[in-house]
């Protein structure tokens, strides 16, 4: 294979992801985008990737590289949208790092951008639902949650967990999200409040899922021997690796395996060349607790039916053996689907960087990031390096 | 999902009809005309028995739009006996019954309406078997 360069992440921008009533798409990527190039210390870059799920179906406007570039005031340069569910924002980057380490661009913008409150609530939900299978999932009555439920129910039957052991995932986000002003929900809650919420599809209740909201977050890439010009404390991205699986959680061999999500972190450590115990915080797919607990099994942090017992035991905290969640997660930092990538990107290159504040997880030098699209149909890891 | 969408899975949905593939035998469901273990073309078609074991299961409160007016409403997981799992919905049991391993049944039901005095989907469903 030929010479591939470094990549850097030399700025990061996030807005505050909620209910944006006031903004429209296009706005909270600009917001995102000027954040970041501010952050970068530019004021162009050679190429635009906006990751993004649903804004056809949710905020009518497809079409979203040109416009976002139009309106972000970055004209002509090349812009193209990026879909792989919420998995969109993590390939958008992952589209990104190719461009810079092949050669082909130097400066490159990756925005993740979601406007869902354009649309009521029950489109919303039967939106999420586009990215499991449309004839044999969907058609029966299937929803993204009761996939996610049907997941659990046999997860807790093979390894024998109860709702309870699940609180913790929920209860370690919040508590995380309380320091992050970008997070959707900054308040704690309780075991409690879990096991008594209200169930959504049972067993999965409101406590154990993600909240979707509007979110724009950004990235600047650039060549790393260019990235001290613009960082004191440029991230690199040691490894970047996309993987599939089926897109129907029924054709799998195994459903308690997220097969794309090993074989992409797999690949991400062998190109890196550390191992799981070399890393220092985990910012995984925790848009219901289930996936939580398979995304540690995956990616080598606990063995097959351990995953949820990691919680339980509390090494899932900031000053645990794998941090996760560590600015809120999707549960608490909230879910703007298409642009959650970029968010647990941005949320990595804050503790690589040090500036995580009270979330510090000391001495941070290796994150690994991984976004899920569907049920695990697309799994997208990367490994980031910070400085020194 | 669009009625030309319904009439081409017509054999699918109400007699769970699927493939064989005639290169390493194994049997798929819904069919996909590429063998998923082998990647070659698999397009003989087979027709399964309809039973099966209740692999999962999951009862829906907040359902999908055109699934509103039925929630709450169970759907599983069936293990078919002869390898393959499919999605659906149970019926004809309480959900309070329902237990991983039941054996279950193949049988055709309406799905849903499309809005009122819409085109009606019918399609599979299990229910637990009747010995
Ligand atoms: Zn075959």
């Amino acid at each position: 294979m030929r010479r591939r360069r470094e990549v850097a992440i030399i700025g990061i921008g996030q807005t505050r992801v909620g209910e944006h009533w006031d903004k429209s798409i296009k706005q909270l990527a600009a917001e995102a985008i000027l954040a970041a190039l501010k952050d970068a210390k530019i004021d162009r870059v050679d190429t635009l990737y906006v990751g993004n799920a649903l804004s056809g179906e949710l905020a009518f406007q497809e079409h979203l590289g040109a416009a976002i570039a139009d309106f972000a005031g970055l004209r002509p340069i090349e812009a193209l949208k990026v879909e792989a569910a919420g998995a969109s924002g993590a390939a958008a980057l992952r589209l990104g790092y190719l461009a810079v380490a092949g050669g082909l661009a130097d400066f490159v913008l990756v925005c993740g951008v979601e406007k869902v409150t354009d649309s009521p609530a029950e489109k919303v939900i039967s939106a999420l639902s586009l990215s499991i299978d449309g004839e044999y999932e969907r058609e029966m009555g299937l929803s993204f949650v009761a996939l996610n439920a049907l997941i659990m129910r046999r997860y807790m039957h093979e390894f024998g967990y109860e709702l309870k052991d699940f609180a913790n995932f929920s209860v370690n986000a919040h508590k995380n999200a309380v320091n992050n002003p970008h997070a959707m929900f900054r308040n704690p809650i309780t075991e409690k409040a879990f096991v008594e919420a209200r169930m959504v599809v049972e067993p999965i209740n409101l406590l154990d899922s993600s909240p979707v909201a509007d979110g724009a977050a950004a990235l600047v890439l650039c060549p790393m021997d260019m990235a001290r010009d613009f960082s004191a404390r440029p991230v690199r991205i040691a490894s970047s690796v996309v993987a599939t699986d089926t897109l129907a959680l029924h054709d799998r061999k195994d459903p308690l395996f997220l097969e794309a999500a090993y074989l992409s972190a797999k690949r991400a450590y062998e190109i890196a060349g550390i191992k799981p115990e070399d890393i220092d915080l985990f910012e995984l797919n925790d848009s219901f607790t289930i996936m939580a607990a398979l995304s540690l099994e995956a990616a080598g942090f606990a063995e097959k039916g351990k995953g949820v017992k990691l919680a339980m035991d509390g090494e899932i905290a900031i000053d645990g053996r794998i941090p996760i969640s560590t600015m809120g997660g999707l549960k608490a930092r909230g879910n703007p689907l298409g642009a959650t990538g970029v968010y647990q990107v941005a949320e990595a290159v804050l503790q690589l960087r040090y500036e995580a504040g009270p979330n510090q997880v000391k001495d941070a030098h290796w994150a690994l990031v991984q976004s899920i699209g569907g049920t695990g149909g697309t799994a997208v890891t990367h490994i980031l390096e910070g400085p020194d | 999902m669009s009625l030309p969408a319904v009439w081409r899975t017509r054999k699918q949905r109400y007699a769970l009809m699927g493939e064989i593939c005639k290169k390493c035998g194994v049997k798929i469901f819904p069919p996909r005309d590429v063998c998923p273990e082998c990647s070659k073309p698999a397009q003989t078609p087979y027709s399964f028995s309809g039973k099966g074991v209740v692999y999962s299961f999951a009862t829906v409160y907040q359902a999908p739009e055109e699934f509103e007016e039925y929630a709450p409403y169970t759907v599983a997981i069936v293990k078919l006996e002869e390898g393959p799992m499919v999605t659906a919905q149970l019926t004809d049991v309480d959900p309070e019954e329902v237990k991983i391993g039941m054996p279950v049944e193949m049988v055709t039901r309406k799905l849903y309406e499309e809005g009122k005095g819409g085109v009606i989907h019918y399609g599979y469903k299990f229910r637990p078997c009747i010995e």
